[in-house]
């Protein structure tokens, strides 16, 4: 029986089937085994996704069986295949249309570095455009890294999470993860559309080094 | 009996009364006819009037650099005849500057997505065509990515996109 001390300088009881915890641990703990899925399947790794919510490998144990094709039911993007350029853009918007708090992983290689399509229609990596949570390598990945890589993305909630979303406040840590261009290429990149490449560009033009 | 079919010879003979003359090559019994381009529509009209009534394909080949080449692009019109299975390939060669043709939409109607991948890839003008816009490039893209003297990885287009960071999303 646990025994709390109380203001008054007395004891409070309390039962045994009462546990004590943090708002947050409670919250990450809900969060974590209960994903919803938003399959963004465009390739030969949606196969494997396929695969891993079905009967043999069963993501049903993991409390993440309940794949739903609307991005507003979801909570967890998996990104598997390779994204046109063409796609980018229904992609980011399917990202925004999630409801907070939400996570991503990249499944395979080419969601995760174009893999073998460099190519000028193939987006080298989502993650220079969406934030990513989770990498799978493998070409593509057989359903237990894909388990395994909602496991450790639960393991990343149950630690990092809050119940306010406070971990999503990552101003720096994007920063590292901006999109490969060629700093001021005439007629390449608009600028003005991409926050990131601006702050570079400002300063590039103070004179600090630009990390290239 | 069924009448049988005219032969390839008695094909070319009347195309070349229509069109002039012209190389023809065979290849594994596949014959192939290049048309010059200012009679390639009357000629392929005339095809389909002799019972090449299918077009499987309409393609384009970029010989930029190609050793012996004459000609930069060489378009691919692929006839077949579904009463007797008799296959023509017929060639146009167009070159830069505005590389044109003209449609063969109203002989085919299956013309219309094909010719709009040529021009969409190879940048060839399909002039009459209904719906001149791009087939699988966004419609932004500036370039058309399979002639030769374009880049593999692209002019930088696949980069071009805001990036979406965990502060505005």
């Amino acid at each position: 029986m646990a025994v709390m001390p109380s203001g008054a300088g007395g004891r409070i009881e309390l039962p045994e089937n009462v546990v004590v915890s943090r708002l947050d641990a409670l919250a990450n703990w809900c969060r974590k085994n209960s994903l919803w899925p938003m399959p963004f399947a465009t390739a030969c790794c949606g196969i494997e996704l396929m695969a891993t919510g079905a009967s043999k490998h069963d993501l049903a144990r993991f409390g993440a069986e309940v794949f739903r094709f609307s991005p507003r039911q979801c909570d967890l993007m998996i990104v598997a295949g390779r994204v046109v350029m063409k796609m980018l853009p229904v992609l980011q918007r399917i990202w925004q249309q999630m409801h907070e708090p939400k996570w991503c992983i990249s499944m395979g290689a080419c969601a995760s570095t174009g893999g073998v399509f460099d190519t000028y229609a193939v987006v080298q990596g989502i993650d220079r455009f969406i934030p990513v949570d989770m990498y799978v390598p493998g070409c593509p990945p057989r359903p237990e890294q894909l388990i395994q890589a909602i496991i450790d993305l639960q393991d990343k909630i149950q630690r990092e999470g809050t119940i306010t979303g406070r971990e999503f406040d990552t101003a720096g840590r994007q920063l590292r993860k901006r999109a490969l261009v060629e700093v001021g290429g005439p007629g390449v990149i608009d600028a003005s559309r991409n926050p990131v490449l601006q702050r570079e560009l400002a300063a590039a033009a103070e004179g600090i080094p630009v990390r290239s | 009996m069924p009448t049988p079919p005219p032969s390839v010879d008695d094909v070319l003979s009347g195309l070349r009364g229509r069109c002039g003359e012209f190389d023809t090559s065979t290849f594994r019994g596949q014959t192939r006819v290049v048309l010059p381009e200012p009679v390639a529509f009357e000629g392929l009209a005339w095809l389909k009037d002799q019972g090449f009534d299918l077009l499987v394909d309409v393609t384009c080949v970029d010989y930029l650099d190609y050793p012996g080449a004459t000609h930069r692009y060489g378009l691919v019109y692929l006839l077949a005849s579904t009463a007797t299975n008799q296959r023509l390939t017929v060639r146009v060669f167009v070159d830069d500057p505005d590389p044109t043709v003209t449609s063969v939409v109203p002989l085919w109607a299956g013309a219309n997505w094909l010719e709009r991948e040529v021009w969409d890839l190879f940048g060839i003008r399909s002039v009459g065509h209904p719906d001149p816009r791009r087939l699988v490039m966004p419609e932004e893209f500036t370039a058309h990515p399979l002639r030769k003297d374009y880049p593999l990885q692209g002019r930088g287009e696949r980069h071009n996109f805001p990036v979406i960071t965990r502060d505005h999303s």
